[in-house]
């Protein structure tokens, strides 16, 4: 626990640093916002569409956080800190709980962004949303970590950004699946981000106890834990 | 302080890069690992600290076994790796207190004992400096700072002097003597340069191809007054330094 503190402290210090980071971490949605968003609520409402567009601030930012463990290797960062008596779970969950804190400020950024365009949504529901979206957050980071420490490190970067697209479409961010022609519905229940999106669209429009939820709840707090069983395997076996 | 039974990694598709090497050090030894490039010194260094798994034998390191219990061997070892482990981004006070830290010392005592290696390698000064904006040797200093921070009674030193001037490897040479003299620190190291080896060592592992091909004492190694390098081409045919296989 102390392990994972004092590395989470030291990974935040160091991303804090790069505050430009942060911010353009959450500038893809953010376009989104502005130059798609009022097209959207000419059809929908900006409730719909923020929830999505957090969902695609996961799956980005989040997704590629394993990008800063392939410099950690290559600098040799990593492997001074596996021959250290910190826990393997310690070295994973101290920067995945670092990526957590910079997901909530460009999700609150993003938020801000879609309240200043219109949206409304109570605020146990965005506190709630928020909670939901770190967990989230959790497991698809420390995937990301699993996945930067095993695949080829020059491949990193262009297939996870690819991998994304198809993600984010399939969770419904821009349209709700709900709209989609049959196979598309039936696809896109494969993927775990479709019932967390909905979840969180139901927490928006103020709606707290209802089956969507749970079921994205669940859905987001079994993914984190298998993301997190994931990456602490490969964090105590994977070498630089 | 390390006693190996036939140690063996072969890495996937790949030669037996250590071949079951059995070996053992006394507690306030200086061993050295000397061979040609390839012959499976980093290999069984990382194999040692807890880095890399044995494809099979045993080793007990530091008191504890390295398979069974490799936290505890963490806990009493420090390794400077070939490559090196500094942070390019991070300013160097802040990343040794870190490193402490995970020691279990306190926040205070970290800071004061980041202070205190700084000094002890002739970095004082460049606490606020990040890694990125160090001179090569500086650098490799502060991969030494950060192996002696919860100052280890077992020093695994991978090629630690190259890329360091001569005064600073005069300097180090001196600083392993003393944690050897003042703490009774162990040390294992690797080196190219028959002059460290000679200097430093009390005993020497010749490795070639995965296996110890001689051992002794510096001195009794050039028994007849030929050089290490010409023992080396007497026991494997090829001069040191050559490319194993080549
Ligand atoms: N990750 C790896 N995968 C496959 N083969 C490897 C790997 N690392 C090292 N080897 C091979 O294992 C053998 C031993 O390598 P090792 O790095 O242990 O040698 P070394 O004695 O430290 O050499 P040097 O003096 O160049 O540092 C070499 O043939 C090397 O090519
Ligand atoms: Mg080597």
């Amino acid at each position: 626990m102390r392990d994972t503190w004092i590395l989470f402290r030291h990974s935040l210090r160091v991303s804090m640093r790069q505050k430009a980071g942060v911010v353009f971490g959450a500038v893809q949605p953010l376009l989104f916002l502005v130059l798609f968003g009022p097209l959207f609520a000419t059809i929908g409402t900006w409730e719909t569409l923020v929830p999505g567009l957090i969902v695609q601030l996961g799956l980005m930012s989040m997704g590629l956080a394993g990008f800063g463990v392939v410099f950690e290797k290559r600098s040799g960062v990593l492997e001074r800190l596996r021959v250290t008596p910190a826990s393997r779970l310690a070295l994973l969950l101290g920067r995945v709980l670092s990526n957590a804190v910079t997901l909530v400020l460009q999700t609150l950024l993003l938020v801000a962004a879609g309240y200043a365009f219109g949206m409304r949504a109570p605020l146990a529901g965005l506190a709630a949303g928020l909670v939901l979206v770190v967990v989230l957050g959790t497991g698809l980071a420390a995937l990301s970590y699993a996945i930067a420490l095993t695949m080829n490190e020059h491949l990193f970067a262009p297939v996870m950004s690819t991998a994304v697209v198809p993600l984010v479409l399939l969770s419904g961010s821009f349209l709700p699946m709900s709209m989609a022609p049959g196979w598309l519905d039936a696809l896109s229940h494969a993927s775990p981000f479709r019932y967390v999106l909905e979840a969180l669209r139901e927490l928006f429009a103020g709606r707290y106890a209802s089956a969507t939820v749970l079921t994205g709840v669940a859905v987001a707090v079994a993914f984190a834990a298998i993301g997190l069983l994931v990456g602490t395997r490969v964090f105590g076996e994977r070498t630089a | 302080m390390i006693n190996t039974t036939g140690l063996t990694k072969t890495y996937e598709g790949g030669p037996e890069a250590v071949a079951n090497l059995t070996m053992s050090v006394a507690p306030g030894e200086i061993v050295g690992f000397l061979g040609p490039n390839g012959a499976g010194k980093t290999t069984a260094m990382r194999m040692l600290t807890t880095l890399l798994k044995p494809t099979s034998g045993s080793a007990v390191v530091a008191g504890h076994d390295l398979l069974g219990d490799p936290r505890e061997v963490r806990r009493r070892i420090g390794y400077v790796s070939q490559s090196g482990g500094v942070d390019p981004a991070v300013p160097l006070g802040e990343e040794l207190e870190v490193q402490a830290m995970l020691y279990g010392l306190s926040r205070a005592r970290a800071s004061a004992r980041a202070a205190e290696v700084l000094a002890l390698l002739d970095l004082t000064g460049l606490e606020t400096r990040p890694g990125g904006a160090l001179s090569g040797g500086q650098r490799r200093r502060v991969d030494i700072a950060f192996a002696l921070t919860h100052r280890p009674v077992l020093l695994f030193l991978d090629e630690p002097t190259t890329g360091l001037d001569p005064r600073s490897r005069a300097a180090l040479w001196d600083h392993v003597r003393r944690l050897r003299a003042e703490q009774g620190v162990t040390v294992f190291l690797t080196t190219h340069y028959l002059d460290e080896a000679d200097a430093l060592c009390d005993r020497l592992l010749i490795m070639d191809r995965g296996r110890i091909v001689a051992e002794g004492a510096p001195a009794a190694l050039k028994t007849g007054g030929r050089t290490l390098d010409e023992v080396f081409l007497d026991l494997t045919g090829r001069p040191l330094g050559q490319e194993a296989g080549a």
